[in-house]
Formats: structure tokens, sequence, C-alpha cells
């Protein structure tokens, strides 16, 4: 074999592990998930296999379904929204603190060393009838009567921002933490005020770390149920939601893997639309 | 255009003192470079001026004006980084153009006024371009010609050069002191490179550990440094311990073994104020080696013996071994440079030396 032959190779040797990783554990269970959604269930509860379009109708003309899709987007959205603003001044200060900032990215991964559902059900104790808030709020007469703040979209979000901050911020800090912060110093010295060079020069460098941490947010977000099954109410469910619904508890592979692969066609077509904008962020990064 | 003067100043970090009382006037005009090695409070001054750090005491002024309460977007200076600080998501146009949005020059002027800073660093057609797709000395330019289109009323440049490859900075040094020339502006320069600030500057001021050591023309710096340190940190000096022994209005002479007595003039020890203790300053480029029993006219000499010879093409430089000193010299080469081990004579002329007080024993 020539040595360019072998060199061509090696990269191939190399990613053998990660690609039968992912081609067994990733490329063949959706393989299996595609077959399935034109399976059907029958009245006896055994599937048939075949190719049949039922599933694929009732998940795409069914308004039950389009609407809480339309929903799931819409939290997910929010929750990136709400991540976004309360993330990138958390971000912003530890990119700019001098010393401390190994102790406070520590802090910021303190949170994943819990399991994520412990820290969802925590709210429970903290907003339920009988938590920490209404027994607070009661004892200093405020309120005679506990309030019911659990159960409700606003909690799902709530849960959803807990959950997802650390990432947000953990995005944004990455490519503030590359911007030289002479640029800051440059633009304020040619007389711009320290916002507005804050806009010009700061904030459209870090736009590639915005967009990276709205997109894990937002398919993050938009793929949950953990959230909404703790900590939302009877009308609160997510995407997730209706598959594990049609898994779990109704048996009904079929559909729920008709409704999967819808969900994964929506993120699937927003990353795409991100990937042609992260084209233009990574080159905007390349100049920088 | 505008002087600048410091009157006192002293800038601490927590307990460390990055500058003591510095007292510093720098004319309407003038070229005047901070030179140190690093460390020395040269940087921490500038960005003090440039109102990029507030002085922890004293007072600045720019044009006749206290600026101690003037943010630094309102003090109209020029700043040349060291990184140059181009900004990478914005055009070469868009880069220069970025300090005249918020002067209230007209849109239709700014064109014009951005093209006459690129013309004026010889860099006329890259406007459209992003700052990525320039070599390092062009972005220099961007960054110069970016600090000056806005007409500032002082421009400072914080070690501008020391990114460059040596024969680029060379040509921008003399690029540089063109356009200072050519716009007038008042200059103040940040550098550790010691033939920088010779090469370019009216007047040199020469910082170590927080304080100035020395101010003054670049003839006045090298050829009369005020301290041991200045002596050193412009070129290689050897400092010769001495004893003054008569101080008059002519000039004092110096008792140096194994040389004997060496007068030195006026000017050059002024700063010995008595007879005693003294130190000797001799340049290693004035310090002459010569071949064996050699004695031309008005040269003190004595023997020594070549300890290494580093040779430098031009030039060679010798350390010499004196008795239990040793000597530098750099001397042109003329023929062929002595060999190590070789028996010579040193000498050099009185007038070429300094003299600065000694310890007392």
């Amino acid at each position: 074999m020539s040595v360019e032959a072998r060199e061509a190779r090696q990269p191939w040797i190399l990613l053998s592990p990660a690609l039968t990783a992912v081609a067994l554990l990733l490329i063949v269970p959706l393989c299996f998930i595609v077959v399935y959604s034109f399976w059907l269930r029958t009245a006896t509860g055994a599937d048939q296999p075949g190719f049949f379009l039922d599933n694929w109708a009732e998940a795409l003309t069914d308004p039950f379904y389009r609407d809480i899709l339309i929903n799931t987007l819409k939290i997910a959205a929010i929750t990136t929204l709400v991540c976004a603003l309360m993330g990138y001044p958390s971000a912003y200060f530890i990119a700019r603190s001098n010393g401390n900032k190994a102790i406070l990215l520590l802090l910021l991964m303190l949170p994943f060393w819990i399991s994520y559902i412990i820290r969802t059900m925590s709210w429970i104790n903290i907003l339920g009838v009988s938590g920490a808030l209404n027994s607070f709020l009661l004892w200093t007469g405020i309120i005679s009567e506990p309030l019911q703040m659990l159960y409700n979209q606003a909690t799902v979000i709530l849960g959803l921002v807990h959950f997802l901050l650390p990432f947000m911020i953990l995005n944004i800090f990455v490519s503030l933490d590359g911007i030289d912060v002479t640029l800051e110093d440059a633009a304020n010295s040619l007389g711009a005020t320290r916002w507005e060079s804050f806009l010009q020069v700061t904030l459209p460098l870090s736009l590639p770390g915005l967009a990276a941490g709205g997109l894990l947010c937002f398919v993050l977000g938009a793929g949950t149920y953990i959230t909404p099954l703790v900590l939302g109410g009877p009308r609160d469910a997510m995407f997730a939601n209706l598959v594990f619904e049609a898994i779990i508890t109704q048996l009904n592979w079929p559909l729920g893997s008709a409704l999967s692969l819808m969900l994964l066609v929506v993120l699937g077509l927003l990353v795409a639309i991100y990937n042609r904008y992260l084209g233009m962020a990574q080159l905007m990064k390349g100049l920088g | 255009m505008s002087s600048v003067i410091l009157r006192n100043v002293v800038k601490r970090f927590h307990k460390f003192t990055a500058v003591h009382k510095t007292s510093l006037e720098i004319p309407d005009g003038a070229f005047v470079t901070l030179l140190g090695p690093s460390g020395c409070g040269k940087t921490t001054n500038l960005r003090m001026i440039a109102g990029l750090l507030d002085p922890s005491e004293g007072e600045i002024l720019i044009g006749g004006k206290a600026v101690n309460n003037v943010p630094i977007h309102k003090r109209n200076l020029g700043i040349v980084f060291q990184n140059y600080a181009l900004f990478p998501h914005k055009t070469v146009a868009e880069n220069v153009a970025f300090g005249l949005k918020y002067r209230n020059v007209p849109k239709a002027e700014i064109a014009g006024r951005v093209q006459k800073a690129l013309d004026l660093v010889q860099l006329p057609h890259v406007g459209a371009r992003y700052p990525k797709a320039l070599s390092g000395g062009q972005q220099q330019r961007i960054a110069l010609a970016r600090a000056i289109v806005i007409e500032p009323d002082v421009l400072l440049l914080d070690e501008p050069l020391s990114a460059l490859d040596a024969n680029l900075r060379e040509d921008m040094r003399v690029e540089l002191k063109r356009i200072q020339d050519q716009i007038g502006v008042t200059t103040v320069f940040v550098t550790h490179d010691q033939s920088e600030a010779l090469a370019m500057s009216d007047s040199i001021v020469v910082m170590s550990a927080g304080r100035v050591e020395q101010m003054g023309s670049p003839d006045e710096v090298y050829n009369n440094p005020a301290s041991e340190f200045v002596a050193n940190f412009l070129g290689a000096s050897n400092i010769l311990p001495a004893q003054c022994s008569t101080r008059g209005a002519d000039g004092a002479v110096l008792e140096l073994a194994p040389f004997g007595k060496v007068p030195i003039p006026a000017e050059k020890a002024q700063r010995l104020s008595d007879a005693g203790p003294a130190k000797l300053v001799l340049r290693a480029e004035k310090l002459q080696v010569l071949p064996q029993g050699a004695a031309p006219e008005g040269v003190i000499t004595t023997p020594a013996t070549v300890e290494t010879v580093d040779y430098q093409g031009q030039t060679v430089r010798y350390f010499l071994r004196l008795g239990d000193r040793q000597l530098q010299a750099i001397n042109m080469i003329d023929d062929k440079p002595f060999e190590e081990g070789a028996a010579v004579q040193i000498g050099f002329r009185p007038k070429d030396c300094s003299a600065l007080p000694g310890e007392a024993e």
C-alpha cells in the first residue's frame, strides 16, 4: 500500500469506534422507528407489519397534535428567550471577572451534579401548596390561603429555564471570553460610550455563542417531557409527552414512532436553518 | 492639539504601587517616548492619560484642562494598541469611520475623510477588506489611520511596533515619524525598545520601577545618563567605581585605577556635587580595543586581555578582563577582530565619559 493510501485511511481507522457506536446506537434504532411508523396497530393490540400511512395521517391532520406541537415550540421559544436575557449578563460577568473565573465556572457546573429530575422536583418544595414560598407568605400574613402556583405553563417554563440556563451561559461565555477586551477600549477611545461599544463591538462578536446557546436551549426545551410531567398541569403536555403516552402507556409503538419522527423533522429543520446561519457566524468568528 | 501634563500622579493597584509620584510635561506637538523595561509603569501612565485607568492621586491635564473626571470617550484621543484592536467584524473603512460616527461628521464627509486617512498611511485600496485579510504591518497602519482620522488632541501609541518583525518595524518607525510630523499631533509613545525611542523621539522619559529616571532629548539621555539604570538600559555601559579628587567650574577630575586621572567636562559632571566617591560611566562603543603598545593622542590606556569575542558582522563586541573586572567594548571591525586570549591595550577619551555620584564605602 502506498504512503498516500495509508495516510488517507488513517482518519477512518481512528473514527471507526465512534462511527460504529453512532451507527449501532443511533442510525439503526432510528431506522427501526421509521419502519415502525408505517406499521399498524390492530384492535387486538398486536402490531401489523406493512406499509400503512394511517399513523402519519393521524399525526399530521389531527388538530390535537398540531396544537400541542405549536404549544411545545412556543414554550421552547419563551424558555430560550428568557435564558438568553438572563444568561447574557451572567456570562458577561464571568468572562470579565479576573482571577476567579475558574470558581465561577465550577459553580455554574455544580447543578449538573444533581439529577435533573431531582432539581425539577425541588420546585414542588418551593412553590407547592405547603412549600417554602406559601409558608413564608402565610407566616407574614400577606395571604391567608395558600396560593396555587404550580402546575401551569409558567412553572413549566420556570423549570426549563432552571434546567437550561447553564447551557446558555456556557455558550455565551465561550464566545465572550474569546473577544479581546482592548476592542472595547478602542471603541471607547474613539468616542463610543460603554453601552455603545457593547452594542457595536461586543454584542455582534458574541452572537455565534448566543446562537449556539439558543439552539441548544430550544432543542433541549422542545424535546423535554420530564419538566411538563413534574411541573405542568394536565393541559400543559408537550410534544414529547405525547410520544411517551403513545409508547409507554398505550403501547402504540407505530403511532409513537410517527410522532417522534415528526418532532425530529421539525427540530432537524431548525438545526438546518441554524446551520446556514452558523455558516455566516463561523465566517465572522474566522475573521475574529 | 494639546500639551499633556501629569502632576504628582500616583497609581496604586491594591497594595502595589505601579507609578510613584510622577510629574511630566509633554509640550504641544512633541513626540515623547516613555521608555523602560516591562513593569516600569510606562503603560500605566499611558492608560491614565487615555482614561482607561484612574490615577490614585494627582492630576492629569490635557490642553490645560484637568481631565481626571472626563471619561475616555470624551477625551478626544487617538490610541493605537499593541495588538491593533481592529474590529474584526467591520471592514477597514468601517473601522476607520468608527470614531467619526460619534463626532457628528456628516455622512457625505465621512467617506472622504476615511479615504484621506487611508491615503496618509499609504493603503488607499483596502477599505472594503476585513482586517484579517491584511498583514500585521497593514493592520498596524489601519489602526493608526483609525486613531488619527478623528483629529485627536493627543495620539497615544502603546508599543505599536512590538508585534512586527524586525525589518517591518524599522520601516514602520520611519513611517510613523513621517505621519506624526505631517499632522503635528502631540504624541506619547510607549516602548521598551531603546533604538525606537532614540530614533523617533523629541524627548525620552526613561522609567524604572514606577519612577521617572530621566527626561531629556535622545542625545542627552544617551550621552549623559542621569543614573546607572539609564546608562545600562540605553545600550551597554561600563560603570566603574572612581574617586573624585577635584570638582570645579570646568568639570571634575576622577581617579580611576588603573587608568589614572580622568578629567570629565563640566556638562557631563553636573550630577557630581562634590569631591568624594564617584562612578565613571563609559559606553561600550567608546571603549577602544587597541593593539599592544598603541597610545593614540588624547586616549588614556591600560593593558588588558580579550576574554570573549562576539562577532556581529559590522561591529564586534569584546568582553575584556582588567584585573578582577570585566569590561565591554563594541568596536567597528577594521580588518580583523582580536582573538580570544589576546593581550591588548584598551583606552578611551575622557570627554566620552560622564560621572555619577558613587556610594561612600
